[in-house]
């Protein structure tokens, strides 16, 4: 009996064999697509001058939501490019799917900020001239040239929108809003919470530690030590019996409060945008520790094929009206400093619903996501890098 | 009455499994009737109007041709592929012949999310633009075991003594096969192409890495999820497919149930 | 030469009939061979060799010293627990679509008409072109609290089963959406065994048990192994079910991989973990071919 058995494995082995031989010619692929060094490979090209006639078609990789058809039918209308979304589910997704410059395919996506230095420094995104878009003048001046989409005065694309993760909950059971992130570590509301289900969510707890057990010196939540990042897992392992589900998509979590299995939990504002406009009652804050969030850049591929359209496209979602119904849809803050008074016309309120009206110290306060490296601000070398993040949070969530 | 009682508990369980089969495609159909995108049980406002949406949104229509080139043709490409390997491995006692059928399944088996990402880097390192045919390509791989695995069980069914018989008869080879191994094999080919079929016009996860900026129906729905505002058309969208397919289907399940695929194969078994 | 011809003649037609066998054989694999080795194999065995290699966290690029590390690292944690978890729940899915296609399959392929025969095989396939995605997402508003189940269980005056985002969520799930791909393969086999086989049987006073064991299994073995296959390997390597419907603890290999290589970036251990299914799917088919389902036929 165990004569045949090995006779199996033995021929198993035998076909797996010769696959190896043929792999072990392009081995080494998988390190020549990464960054190398710390320089933009595409910083020199030189960028477009004037846009041209458009191409008819733009290929976009995209956030769900981001090419709604409200602000994408009047672009194809009044440029005759048609719009080919395709909607990335992670920062990962968009950044294997523009690979190679977007090889040849794509040629816009609307990277978040941790997203953006990873394409940069691969090449897979190349120099926008901002003189080609007129609205850029009336972005707020820190949303001009931020440091996650410009590297020494070039500009890898244009910024677009950014926003807080908020602490959605039932004003069923809170009536009157939490004011600590601690109600999603409490014991209190056992099996009635959700967070997303994200390895970045450590550093929300990272967020919550600063505050609440200063002793760990936590002074940035991406940057965190062996020791911090021990006392971070610790609470979120602590978390984990009170959460019935970590969610996925947007429409998990929808989901999860609209049948009540849940009354609070990590979100964005549009989670709160559609469960209010289901007549649900939900309202969401920012807690007194503050919050993590996302700011998000259109970057043009180095191998965009309609890049007329591309420019087209930037031009368009720069202006203060499709800022406006882009921000109210989301839930974000647009970057075009204009689009204030549009959000008020078209939904009362809507301006400082959305922060819009904040000055520059609100973007501040908010933790905006990167990724975390070994390397930390602070010159050591001696933080929990990514790929231990997400095996932790493997090791959570599972 | 025993035999009776058998009868009636086994019919009662074919009408349990139809239930159980058809529950989630009348939730489908029903949710696409809802005015709200939260789906909530009873629905509560009843409208049509998601039929215009879904009826008059291009992106609908250019994935749902997208979605049917690529199923026609990776059904096409595996049927040919996988009922070679059937035939070569029936036929035949080879070194290493037991790993194939390993070898094939390994695209079911493996996370998609594996075939995809390697799928992607080998088109990338080659050099070769993601496009309709990237998608086949993909799709084929994963599908050419669901008919090699169809088409094997029904030759080891089917005895010997018929191929023999027509050879001894003067058939010639290609005769044979023509009237002999083809009638044999043809419903097994027409259920396995289905669901084939099926597997690659429904595959999400390959496809996100294999497709090129164009959109098949499955990704697109996974989009339009995802934020949960169009869950009421993909509702609509799902039910016009399933609405779209019934003809076809029907005329697979003819060719597959009739006996005219079937001839004398029972009597030969009995023989045996 | 001249020796070759000679050899070849003094043995006459067998030797040729032999070569032609090979020619044939060899004919009919080499381009489905081909096929999975250019184009498969190649890129699949490129990442599967990253898997004894490591990500610098310097860099994040793959370090590629030879390292048994990511095969420590999914033998420790949590790991162990979610492969245990993604095997257990695909045997468990297969057993349960067994269970549940047989007497249909069974009903399907002996019982029904001709005419209910062609509706039933509609039936089964009609749902297979209902978007996966929708169907996970219409089982998720039948099975959460206020959905439809509970709905119905509070209709008729019993307790809410609260199934939404549990295993047990999941369970079932991923039954239904395999269940057509386990009830064909059964009804083929069954509709092709001869009637008289299973009359003779009970003519020589074989009990109803004693026919089905001995022989109508035997004859459906194929079939059902070729279903099992289906279930057992897409219940395997699936990943969109548990982040749709599975609850805190329903992460799934095929999450972990995901995880790992997409949001991480972690490739050697992404493919470090896709060697699990390869591992079990050996397995697997041993213990099928031991069970002769691929031999006694």
């Amino acid at each position: 009996m165990e004569h045949r058995v090995h006779n199996m494995v033995r021929r198993a082995a035998t076909a797996f064999s010769a696959l190896s031989i043929v792999t072990l010619g392009f081995a080494t692929i998988s390190s020549g697509a990464g960054a190398s060094g710390l320089t933009a490979p595409t910083a020199g090209m030189k960028p477009a001058q004037s846009v041209g006639k458009g191409e008819g078609t733009l290929n976009l990789i995209a956030w769900s939501g981001y090419a709604q058809p409200q602000w994408v039918k009047p672009f194809t209308k009044a440029t005759g490019c048609v719009v080919n979304a395709k909607y990335a589910g992670s920062s990962g997704e968009m950044v294997s799917l523009m690979a190679n410059g977007g090889a040849g395919q794509y040629d816009l996506v609307s990277a978040s900020g941790d997203a953006d230095l990873r394409l940069i420094y691969a090449g897979d995104v190349k120099p926008v001239n901002m003189a080609l878009i007129p609205s850029w003048k009336q972005f707020r001046p820190f949303l001009q040239s931020p440091s996650f989409n410009t590297i020494k005065g070039v500009h890898f694309g244009v910024s677009l929108q950014f926003g807080p993760n908020v602490l959605l909950y039932s004003t069923k059971t809170f009536k009157s809003p939490p004011t600590s992130w601690s109600v999603l570590y409490s014991k209190k509301y056992k099996g009635k919470i959700t967070v997303p289900n994200n390895p970045i969510q450590i550093a929300d707890a990272a967020l919550y530690l600063m505050k609440s057990q200063p002793s760990l010196g936590i002074t940035d939540p991406y940057e965190l030590t062996q020791t911090q990042f021990a006392a971070t897992i610790k609470l979120l392992k602590a978390q984990k019996p009170l959460v019935p589900k970590y969610w996925g998509q947007a429409s998990d979590e929808i989901t999860l409060f609209q049948s009540g299995t849940v009354v609070a939990g990590a979100a964005w504002p549009y989670q709160t945008n559609t469960l209010q406009a289901a007549k649900l009652a939900v309202k969401d804050t920012i807690p007194s520790e503050g919050a993590t969030g996302w700011a998000d850049t259109w970057m043009l591929a180095t191998k965009a094929p309609h890049p007329n359209c591309a420019y087209k496209w930037m031009q368009w979602v720069s202006t203060p009206r499709v800022q406006a119904e882009q921000a109210l849809n989301f839930g974000e803050t647009p970057a075009n400093s204009l689009a204030c008074a549009i959000m008020n016309k078209l939904q009362a309120g809507g301006c400082a619903a959305y922060h819009a009206d904040k000055p520059q110290s609100y973007f501040q306060s908010i933790k905006f996501w990167k990724t975390p490296l070994t390397t930390c601000d602070n010159g050591q070398n001696n933080c929990v890098p990514y790929s231990e993040w997400t095996n932790a949070w493997t090791q959570i969530a599972g | 009455m025993r035999a009776k009682a058998a009868r009636l508990g086994l019919w009662l369980w074919v009408i349990g499994v139809l239930v159980f089969l058809f529950a989630p495609i009348v939730t489908i159909i029903l949710f696409g009737f809802d005015r709200s995108v939260i789906e909530t049980w009873p629905i509560r406002h009843w409208t049509l109007s998601w039929y215009s949406v879904a009826w008059h949104d291009p992106q609908v229509r250019s994935a749902f041709v997208l979605s049917l080139k690529a199923a026609v043709a990776a059904t096409i490409l595996a049927t040919i592929l996988g009922s070679m390997a059937a035939f070569g491995v029936h036929k035949a006692r080879f070194f290493g012949r037991d790993s194939i059928s390993l070898l094939l399944i390994l695209p079911l088996a493996l996370p998609g999310i594996i075939t995809g990402v390697a799928l992607n880097s080998a088109f990338r390192w080659a050099g070769i633009t993601l496009s309709l045919w990237t998608i086949i390509v993909g799709h084929t791989t994963f599908c050419i075991v669901v008919i090699y695995n169809n088409v094997i069980a029904r030759l080891r069914r089917t005895s010997n003594t018929l191929l023999e018989a027509s050879a001894d008869l003067g058939a010639t080879g290609l005769q044979t096969f023509r009237f002999v191994t083809l009638p044999t094999i043809a419903t097994a080919l027409v259920s396995g192409a289905l669901l084939a079929f099926a597997l690659s016009f429904d595959e999400v996860i390959v496809t996100t890495f294999t497709a090129g900026a164009q959109n098949t129906l499955p990704i697109w729905i996974f989009g339009a999820i995802r934020l949960g505002q169009q869950l009421p058309e993909v509702n609509v969208v799902v039910t016009l497919v399933v609405i779209l397919m019934f003809i076809p289907i029907l005329i697979a399940a003819r060719l597959t149930g009739s006996d005219n695929f079937v001839p004398r194969v029972r009597a030969t078994r009995i023989a045996k | 030469m001249t020796t070759s011809v000679d050899a070849r003649g003094r043995r006459g037609p067998h030797v040729s009939a032999l070569a032609r066998t090979r020619w044939r054989t060899a004919f009919l694999l080499s381009p489905p061979l081909l096929w999975f080795l250019v184009i498969y194999f190649s890129s699949l065995g490129l990442m599967l060799v990253t898997s004894f290699w490591s990500v610098n966290g310097f860099t994040n690029l793959v370090d590629h010293h030879l390292t048994g590390q990511n095969f420590h690292q999914i033998a420790t944690g949590a790991y162990p627990a979610i492969i245990g978890r993604t095997v257990l729940l695909a045997a468990l899915v297969t057993i349960t679509d067994v269970v549940v296609a047989f007497p249909f399959a069974y009903a399907m392929a002996r019982v029904a008409s001709r005419r209910t025969q062609r509706l039933l095989l509609v039936a089964v396939l009609l749902p297979l072109w209902a978007s996966y995605l929708a169907k996970v997402f219409a089982w998720t508003s039948i099975l959460i609290n206020g959905g439809a189940l509970n709905w119905t269980f509070n209709l008729i005056g019993l307790p809410s089963p609260n199934l939404g985002f549990t295993n047990g969520a999941m369970w079932i799930v991923f039954c239904y959406i395999w269940l057509p791909y386990m009830i064909v393969p059964i009804y083929g086999a069954l509709e092709r065994i001869p009637s008289s086989l299973l009359d003779a049987s009970a003519d020589l006073g074989a009990p109803w048990t004693a026919t089905f064991r001995r022989v109508m299994l035997p004859l459906v073995l194929p079939g059902l192994v070729a279903g099992s296959i289906f279930t057992f390997s897409l219940t395997l390597g699936d990943y969109v079910t548990p982040l749709l419907i599975g609850g805190a603890n329903s992460t799934l290999v095929g999450n972990a991989i995901y995880e790992n290589l997409l949001t991480g970036g972690n490739l050697p251990l992404a493919a470090a973990l896709a060697t699990v299914p390869i591992a079990v799917m050996v397995v697997y088919l041993l213990v099928a071919r031991r069970l002769g389902a691929f031999e006694a036929l």
